[in-house]
C-alpha cells in the first residue's frame, strides 16, 4: 500500500506545483495587465483611499479632497470649478485625470521621490501616505476678471507675468464642471462626460494652452520684430503700404482690411503701419525679410518648441517652407502660421521684458503635507529675441496701437498699455477669430496677456472691439492688486 | 502486525522540543502580523489583541502538552504548521474586520460584530475537541469497530441539509444545519467520519475488491459484482451535488474513494473506472443542471462575466495582481473588495496581502502538513491505520487544491472550505480532528513496544493481532 500512497503523493505535489504556477502567473507575469483591465477599482481605490493634496490659488485650494461616507474614502472637490478648470483638470473614477491633477499626480498622492523621507516614515508605520500640495502662479484676481469677460463667447485667455513667466491667468469659455467628473457616481460621471464630448463647442478643451488658430495681425509683431532686429528697419523707416498687394507669382492680390492705402501715396512708416495694422505693408516686409528670418524671430519667442506647464502646451507653427505668397501672407499671421493664446502672450511678455523670452510656468511651488515648502519654480530665461533697444522701440510702437491706432479700448487712464488687435479666418469660409495682446504698464510691465475669442466678426476692428477690454480687465486686476 | 511484536532496542527520540520550538515560532509569525495590522488600523497593540494573541499561545500550548503527556512520540510538525495556518486564518479575518468597522464608522452605520473573536472560540472548540480525540482515543484501531455504525452516521450527516426545517440554503448550496442559533456545516463532520468508514470497509473488503476478472484492451478489471461500493460512493456523490448543489463536497467524497480504494487494493484500473465515472457524472451534471454548466462556462472565460457570474473570480484576481510578489502588505490591500474574502475567498484575501511570496510559503505549509500526514499513512504499522491516515491527508490535499485552485481560476470553482484558514467552526474543528487523529496514528507507530515484555505478554499481543 505504501507505493500507492507514494504514488499518490507525488499526484498531489504535481497538483501543489500547478496552483503555485497558476498563482504566479496571476501575481506576477499577468499582474500588470490586470491591474489595468476595466473593472479593476483597486488603483483608483488606492488614490481615493488616501487624502489627496490641494491644488492652491494664492492660499485658496481650488481642489481638495474631503472625506466621505462610501468604500471610496476621499472625494475631490473644486471651489470655482468652471473657473479653474484648464489648470486643476478632472479627477475621475472613469476617465482618470486631467490638468494638473494628472500631472502633478505623484506630488498630489504623496509617491513622488521628494516625499522619500516621509514615505520611508510610512514604509515603517505602514500609515498611508498623504499628499503634498500644489501652488498654482495663478493670480484669483486676473483669473476671474478674464473668467467673466469671456462670459457668453468662446475663447480664452492667457496672462504672464513677463518678467518671470509666471502664468498669472489661463482661462478657458466654455468650461465645465470638474466636480461632476469627480464624483462617486458613475452613472453621472457617464452621462455628463458624453455630453462634453457631444458638444460642438468642445468645452473639455484646453483652450489656452491646446487650441492653435491663426494668430492674425498680432503676428505682426513678430514680424516687426524681425524687421527690426535685422538692422535695416526702424519704427521711422518708409516701407510700401499700397491699398493692394500683388501676391508674386500669382494673379491674386491682398487687400487691407479697410481697402484704403496705409498712407499718402501708398507710402507708411512702420510704426503706423503696425498701428493702422496695414496688412500690403507687412507683406511687402515678410518677402523683403524672408521666411526664414521671420522663422527664427518667432522660434526665439517659442514657436516650435513644445513647453511644458507642466500641462503639455500644443506647439505654435511657423510653416516650414513657404513660397513667397505664402510667406507674404505668413508675415501677417494667416496661411498656415498657427498660434496658442499662450504663445501669444509670450511673445507679448518678451516684448514688455525687454526682449527676453521666459520659459512660462503654471507651478509656484510644491509643500508637503506639513506645509514646508519642498520645490520652488526658479524663472528660466528661454530665449533673448531681442535687443532691449530694439524692444523698446517696439513697445513704443503697441503704445502707439492702443493710443492712437486700432486698439483703443485697452486704454487704462495713466497707465500706458501696449497692445495689439488681431483678426484671422481660421479657414475659407470658417468662422473668424480675433485676438488682443497687450501689456502694462509699458514701461515695466507687470502683465502680458493674450485674449482670444472665436466666432468673431470679420473685421479688423472686433479685436479691439472683442477682445482688447478683455484684455484691459486682467491689466486692471493685476495693477489695482498691485 | 508483526511490528508491534518486535521490540526496538533504542530508545527513540520523541522531538517534543522540536514541535515546542516550531510553535513558538508559529506564534511569533502570528503575532508581529497582529501587531502590523494594528498599527496599520490605527488601533495600535491595544489590551484586547495581546489577550488574543495569550489565549491563542495558551490553546496551542494546551495541544502541545496534551501531545507530552497521551502522545509523546507523534509527529512534531504537525501542530505547529496547523496553529501557524489557524492563526493566519484568525489574522485575516482580524484584519477584514477592521476593513468592515472602517467603513461602518465612516458611513455612519452601525459597527459590524468583529467575527475574529467567534472564530477564536470555534478554535478553543477545536482544541478541547483535539485534546479529547488524543486522551479518549488511545489506539485509533478502535475506530474500525465501528466502521458501519460511522459510515451510517457520516451518510445520515451528509443528506441532513435536505431535511426539511433544519437545512439552509446558503448562496444557492444546501449544506447547512441550522438549530436555534447555531449552524453546523454536517459535511464538515461526515468527511472524517466516511473516511474512518472508507479505511475500516476497504481494510476488510480489499481481498475480494482486488481479485481480478477480466483483462480488457490491457486493463485489469474487477468482478462485475464487486463494482457496487464504487457505483454506490458515484451515485451518493451525485446525489450531493444535484440536491444539495454542492460541488465541492461531492467532489471530494468521491475523490477520496477512489483514492482510497486504489491504495487498499492496489488496482490501478479503479482509477480509471472511477476516473471513467467522474466523466459521466461531469458531462451529465454540465448538460443537466445550470448551476454546474455556468459555473463551467465562468471558469472557461471569467472576464466575459466580470460583473455577473465570473464577478467574483474576476475581484479575487484582481486582488491577488494588486498583491504581486512581495504584497501591498497586511493591512494595506483591499482584502474587503472580494466577495466572502473571510471564507471561500480567503486565501485570494492573503495573497493581495502577502504577495506571491506570501503565498507559496501558504502552499507549502500546507504540502507539509499532507505530507507528514502520508508519511504517517507510510509508517502505521496496522492497515486500518495506514488506510486512515492516508485518506485523512487526501481528504486536506484535495480540499486544498480544489479550493486555492477554484478562487484562481485553475479550476472550476467549488464551495469548499480552506483547511484551517476560513471562518466557520465546522471546518476548523473538523480539521483539528483530522490532525488530533493523524497524530495519533503517528504516535502509534513511532511509539516503541513495551520494553522487555514476558513472553506471556508477546504471546497475547500475538494472539490479540491476528
Amino acid at each position: 500500500m505504501s507505493r500507492q500512497i507514494r504514488r499518490l503523493s507525488f499526484v498531489f505535489a504535481l497538483l501543489m506545483v500547478a496552483v503555485l504556477v497558476n498563482i504566479t502567473l496571476i501575481q506576477v507575469v499577468n499582474a500588470g495587465d490586470y491591474r489595468d483591465r476595466a473593472g479593476n477599482q483597486r488603483i483608483l481605490l488606492a488614490e481615493y483611499d488616501r487624502e489627496r493634496g490641494p491644488i492652491l490659488v494664492g492660499a485658496d485650494p481650488v481642489a481638495r479632497s474631503v472625506e466621505t461616507g462610501n468604500t471610496l474614502t476621499y472625494l475631490r472637490r473644486y471651489s470655482n470649478p468652471r473657473l479653474y478648470a484648464p489648470i486643476t483638470g478632472f479627477y475621475s473614477l472613469i476617465y482618470g485625470a486631467t490638468g494638473l491633477e494628472r500631472t502633478e499626480n505623484r506630488i498630489l498622492n504623496g509617491k513622488a521621490d521628494i516625499f522619500a523621507v516621509d514615505r520611508i516614515q510610512q514604509l515603517v508605520s505602514g500609515r498611508q501616505p498623504t499628499g503634498g500640495a500644489v501652488t498654482t502662479t495663478i493670480d484669483a484676481a486676473a483669473q476671474r476678471a478674464a473668467y467673466l469677460g469671456l462670459r457668453g463667447k468662446k475663447g480664452a485667455v492667457v496672462a504672464i507675468e513677463p518678467a518671470t513667466g509666471r502664468i498669472l491667468a489661463s482661462v478657458q469659455a466654455p468650461s465645465f464642471d470638474p466636480n461632476k467628473l469627480s464624483s462617486h457616481d458613475p452613472a453621472e460621471i457617464r452621462e455628463y462626460y458624453d455630453k462634453l464630448e457631444a458638444d460642438p463647442d468642445k468645452p473639455l478643451l484646453n483652450r489656452p494652452i491646446v487650441s492653435l488658430n491663426p494668430p492674425g495681425s498680432t503676428f505682426k509683431l513678430v514680424t516687426a520684430a524681425a524687421a527690426l532686429s535685422s538692422g535695416r528697419f526702424n519704427p521711422n523707416s518708409v516701407i510700401p503700404g499700397p491699398r493692394t498687394y500683388e501676391l508674386p507669382l500669382t494673379n491674386r492680390e491682398l487687400r487691407n482690411w479697410n481697402r484704403r492705402q496705409c498712407g499718402p501715396g501708398g507710402k507708411v512708416t512702420l510704426r503706423d503701419a503696425l498701428a493702422i495694422s496695414c496688412n500690403t505693408a507687412f507683406a511687402w516686409l515678410g518677402n523683403e525679410l524672408g521666411d526664414d528670418a521671420i522663422r527664427d524671430q518667432a522660434e526665439l519667442f517659442g514657436f516650435d518648441t513644445s513647453f511644458e506647464l507642466p500641462l503639455r502646451a500644443a506647439t505654435s507653427r511657423f510653416p516650414a517652407d513657404p513660397d513667397e505668397p505664402q510667406t507674404a501672407m505668413s508675415a501677417i499671421g494667416q496661411f498656415d502660421v498657427r498660434a496658442t493664446a499662450l504663445q501669444m502672450a509670450m511673445v507679448t511678455a518678451a516684448i514688455g521684458n525687454s526682449g527676453r523670452t521666459m520659459v512660462p510656468y503654471l507651478i509656484q511651488e510644491v509643500r508637503a503635507p506639513d506645509l514646508t515648502i519642498l520645490q520652488t519654480t526658479e524663472p528660466e530665461v528661454f530665449a533673448d529675441a531681442l535687443r532691449p533697444s530694439e524692444a523698446l522701440a517696439l513697445t513704443e510702437m503697441m503704445v502707439n496701437v492702443v493710443e492712437n491706432g486700432t486698439g483703443t479700448n485697452a486704454r487704462i487712464p495713466d497707465v500706458r498699455v501696449a497692445g495689439k488687435t488681431g483678426t484671422a479666418q481660421t479657414g475659407n469660409d470658417r468662422p473668424t477669430v480675433a485676438w488682443f495682446v497687450a501689456f502694462a504698464p509699458a514701461a515695466a510691465p507687470q502683465v502680458a496677456v493674450a485674449v482670444l475669442v472665436e466666432d468673431a466678426g470679420a473685421e479688423e476692428v472686433s479685436g479691439n472691439g472683442l477682445a482688447a477690454p478683455i484684455a484691459k480687465d486682467v491689466i486692471e486686476a493685476i495693477l489695482e492688486r498691485r | 502486525m508483526s511490528a508491534d511484536t518486535t521490540a526496538p532496542t533504542r530508545r527513540k527520540p520523541t522531538r517534543r522540543w522540536v514541535e515546542l520550538l516550531l510553535l513558538i515560532m508559529a506564534w511569533g509569525i502570528g503575532l508581529l502580523g497582529t501587531m502590523q495590522i494594528g498599527w496599520v488600523s490605527g488601533e495600535g497593540m491595544t489590551t484586547r489583541l495581546w489577550v488574543t494573541a495569550g489565549v491563542v499561545g495558551g490553546l496551542a500550548l494546551a495541544a502541545h502538552i496534551t501531545i507530552r503527556i497521551v502522545a509523546k512520540y507523534a509527529d512534531p510538525i504537525m501542530l505547529p504548521v496547523a496553529t501557524l495556518l489557524t492563526m493566519l486564518g484568525l489574522l485575516m479575518i482580524y484584519r477584514i474586520d477592521v476593513a468592515s468597522a472602517r467603513r461602518a464608522v465612516l458611513s455612519d452605520s452601525p459597527a459590524p460584530t468583529p467575527d475574529v473573536y467567534s472564530q477564536l472560540t470555534w478554535f478553543s472548540i477545536a482544541i478541547i475537541l483535539f485534546i479529547a480525540v488524543l486522551v479518549l482515543l488511545q489506539d485509533h484501531r478502535r475506530l474500525a469497530r465501528y466502521t458501519y455504525t460511522l459510515g451510517l452516521a457520516g451518510l445520515v450527516l451528509l443528506v441532513l441539509p435536505l431535511v426539511p426545517g433544519i437545512g439552509t440554503t446558503v448562496n444557492g448550496a444546501t449544506l447547512w444545519i441550522r438549530v436555534g442559533d447555531l449552524s453546523f456545516q454536517p459535511a464538515e463532520a461526515a468527511k472524517i467520519l466516511l473516511t474512518i468508514f472508507f479505511a475500516g470497509y476497504l481494510v476488510a473488503k480489499r481481498d475480494s475488491l482486488a481479485v481480478v476478472r477480466t483483462k480488457f484492451i490491457g486493463i485489469e478489471l474487477p468482478r462485475l459484482k464487486d463494482l457496487g461500493p464504487l457505483v454506490i460512493a458515484w451515485l451518493v456523490s451525485l446525489a450531493v451535488l444535484v440536491f444539495e448543489r454542492d460541488l465541492g463536497t461531492s467532489l471530494l467524497f468521491f475523490g477520496l474513494f477512489v483514492a482510497m480504494l486504489y491504495i487498499a487494493t492496489q488496482r490501478r484500473s479503479w482509477i480509471i473506472l472511477g476516473g471513467l465515472l467522474f466523466l459521466v457524472g461531469a458531462v451529465l451534471a454540465y448538460y443537466n443542471f445550470a448551476h454546474v454548466r455556468s459555473r463551467v462556462t465562468v471558469w472557461l472565460d471569467p472576464w466575459a462575466y466580470a460583473d455577473t457570474g465570473g464577478y467574483q473570480i474576476v475581484q479575487s484576481i484582481f486582488g491577488l495582481a494588486n498583491g504581486g510578489v512581495l504584497g501591498a502588505g497586511l493591512g494595506q490591500g483591499f482584502p474587503n473588495l472580494v466577495p466572502f474574502a473571510k471564507t471561500d475567498f480567503i486565501v485570494a484575501a492573503l495573497g493581495e496581502e502577502i504577495g506571491v511570496t506570501g503565498l507559496f510559503a501558504l502552499v507549502l505549509l500546507y504540502a507539509i502538513l499532507i505530507e507528514r500526514g502520508l508519511r504517517t499513512a507510510v509508517a502505521a504499522r496496522d492497515s486500518f491505520g495506514q488506510l486512515l491516515a492516508a485518506g485523512l491527508s487526501i481528504v486536506l490535499a484535495i480540499q486544498v487544491f480544489v479550493i486555492i485552485g477554484g478562487v484562481t481560476g485553475l479550476i472550476p470553482l467549488t464551495g469548499l472550505t480552506t483547511p484551517f484558514l476560513s471562518y466557520g467552526g465546522s471546518s476548523l474543528v473538523a480539521n483539528w480532528v483530522i490532525v488530533a487523529i493523524l497524530l495519533r496514528i503517528s504516535d502509534r507507530s513511532r511509539r516503541p513496544a513495551p520494553v522487555a515484555p514476558s513472553p506471556d505478554e508477546a504471546m497475547t499481543q500475538v494472539v490479540r493481532a491476528v
